[in-house]
């Protein structure tokens, strides 16, 4: 009995121990995770808050208005919606076949060493740095698209008012297409994984009924993924909306909605970035404040919806990641 | 033995034949499309390359930044001590950060509690980096002065999520064994957290650690706003405005003069080649904890 009594006073020193570092380290670690729950609250608070003068001065009106004049103090929204719109869509309507393509080969076509490859190249297009992109973007790819892509788009699909402008190397249409080359790999690493977790035995059943690869495709791994692609594309979405820096550097920064892609315009995003040198007034810094807060209101929208999606689609697919 | 005569043929016809060729069709096209990607990322790699190689020089990576307006070619020295002085500061705010986040949602957090804070990161994750920019700017910047810290904060912003969701992701793969021998041999959570779980994704939270470096080196809005007026020399205070790469090139790529786009370039290249090789071994790496955790 003696030892028993011993080990109980052992282990009573040693519950209290255990008690207080389960203790310290519970605290510590809800201290930080509540950290990341304030910081997108204050972010939002923040950003509210220096939008303030633009709101109480503009009100709603803001978003349909089209000025951005710093003599006047008069600021609008809307060119900047559209031209984020446009290049967006522009940029997932390239990147999400190529992407889809991508992410079947990788996890239907290639053998694993060659996947192995291909894989990590693809996931290194998006570890680019955005502003090497946009170098490149308005020093090689404008260029290039402005002699060689934009004026046979023009001659052929002029009658289009979308190809009507005259081709320059900096606008929306450069600007979309380096938004492509950002949304490819996202799109495709989660589309990817999608196929990934496709069962096995569906697919195998399908082959074995004599369908040809293509035909178990489209006929098993794509039925089944069509919500997760659709999750895929809105994240590739979130990131071309908020991509600020490339944006800037090759969209050619012009206030105004314009039919054409060809020529110069601006995004949220990149008419923020483009006010790096100063704003003039506050009323002006507050605006942009202003855009930053409707940035932020389609990114969390953005965000949820593919959340909302993936989430129903893990009910519908249970096993799946 | 009477052959059997088979009452179709079992040859392909014309049907069988078309659905081959779209079936072979649909192969190229998935193969062409992994193809272009390649592509892409060759040529951007190669333009870089090409155009920078040439201006690299030791003189170019240890001189001060080259006076405006003047012929002197001037270095990037003082990009390379703020870009390294501002992630430090970023990693070792957001590392323990982002590693302490993974630790509650997946060792403590009741089922109430998680999905809240799960959508917080996710939702730091989606913010577009532009976003985060305006926000430093608003709390540390607007009526102050630029300095270092406010750049290192919100590239810390940017990070934490990236590292919170790699630690989820290697603190998942721990075998369910471990934790259950160590609590069957008696040993308190904080002891099993600290003394097991951790240690044995270490690996993982350390790939995944270099991979939200290699993300934060490049990212430029976060910084535009408030390191972007700085001096011509090698600076270390982060009180004070840090010249950085990223915002550099952006500068660069905005200027008429073609000497600095060459200096862009050669930037660039610098900036690229640190991100693309830390990001392909860790990368690596990271594949290689999955493989030995996840057997």
């Amino acid at each position: 009995m003696a030892t028993v009594t011993a080990t109980g006073e052992l282990r009573g020193g040693r519950r209290l121990r255990d008690w207080l570092g389960d203790r310290i380290l519970i605290f510590v670690t809800a201290g930080a995770s509540l950290v990341a729950l304030g910081l997108i609250a204050f972010i939002a608070y923040k950003i509210l808050r220096g939008a303030h003068l633009a709101l109480s001065t503009f009100g709603i009106s803001f978003i349909w208005g089209t000025a951005w004049d710093t003599n006047k103090n008069v600021f609008g929204a809307l060119p900047g919606l559209y031209g984020t719109a446009v290049t967006s869509l522009m940029a997932l309507l390239i990147a999400t076949p190529l992407a889809i393509a991508i992410a079947l080969f990788l996890s239907e076509l290639a053998p694993s060493g060659i996947r192995l490859v291909v894989g990590s190249l693809v996931e290194m297009l998006a570890a680019i740095p955005t502003v090497v992109l946009g170098l490149w973007g308005i020093l090689v790819l404008g260029p290039f698209l402005a002699d060689h892509v934009e004026p046979w788009l023009h001659s052929t699909l002029g009658f289009i008012p979308l190809f009507g402008g005259q081709p320059g190397a900096s606008g929306i249409f450069v600007a979309g297409v380096i938004l492509a080359i950002m949304a490819v790999p996202i799109i495709a690493s989660v589309c990817r994984e999608l196929f990934v977790t496709v069962p096995p035995e569906q697919e195998e059943a399908a082959l074995a009924l004599g369908a040809t690869r293509w035909e178990m495709v489209r006929g098993v791994v794509l039925a089944s993924s069509r919500p997760g692609i659709a999750a895929a594309v809105i994240l590739g979405l979130g990131r071309a909306l908020g991509e600020a820096i490339a944006v800037t550097q090759v969209i050619g920064a012009a206030w105004g909605v314009k039919w054409s892609l060809f020529v110069p315009g601006d995004t949220l995003a990149s008419r923020i970035a483009g006010q790096y040198q100063g704003a003039v007034s506050k009323l002006q810094i507050s605006s942009l404040f202003y855009l930053a807060a409707i940035l932020l209101v389609i990114g969390v929208v953005t965000n949820l919806a593919a959340q909302l999606i993936v989430r129903r689609f893990a009910y519908a697919r249970p096993g799946g990641s | 033995m009477a052959a059997v005569e088979p009452g179709i043929s079992l040859r392909g016809g014309g049907r069988v034949r078309r659905r081959k060729v779209v079936n072979r069709i649909a192969e190229a096209v998935a193969l062409v499309a992994a193809l272009l990607a390649i592509f892409v990322l060759g040529i951007v790699v190669w333009s870089v390359a090409k155009r920078g190689a040439g201006e690299l020089s030791w003189n170019f990576l240890t001189k001060d930044l080259p006076i405006p307006f003047s012929p002197d070619k001037g270095g990037i020295a003082p990009l390379l001590v703020g870009s390294a002085v501002l992630v430090g500061l970023a990693a070792a705010m957001a590392v323990p950060f982002g590693v302490a986040i993974a630790l509650y949602l997946e060792e403590f957090a009741s089922p109430r509690v998680a999905p809240a804070i799960q959508l917080s990161v996710d939702l730091l994750n989606g913010l577009p980096s532009i976003v985060i920019g305006v926000f430093i700017f608003g709390v540390f910047v607007y009526g102050h002065l630029q300095n270092g810290w406010a750049g290192s904060i919100g590239l810390a912003i940017v990070m934490l999520p990236l590292i919170t969701r790699a630690t989820q992701e290697v603190l998942r793969l721990v075998p369910r064994g471990y934790r259950e021998a160590a609590l069957a041999l008696g040993a308190s959570r904080w002891r099993t957290v600290l003394g097991i779980i951790l240690p044995s994704s270490l690996g993982g939270i350390l790939t995944g650690s270099v991979l939200a470096i290699a993300r934060a080196v490049g990212e430029t809005a976060p910084l535009l706003f408030v390191t972007s007026i700085y001096g011509r020399s090698v600076a270390w205070n982060p009180l004070h405005a840090l010249p950085n790469a990223p915002v550099q090139i952006f500068i660069w790529s905005e200027s008429e003069d073609p000497a600095d786009h060459q200096r862009a370039w050669a930037t660039a290249l610098v900036l690229m080649l640190f991100v693309l090789i830390t990001s392909l071994v860790a990368r690596l790496a990271l594949a290689r904890t999955r493989s030995k955790l996840g057997r």
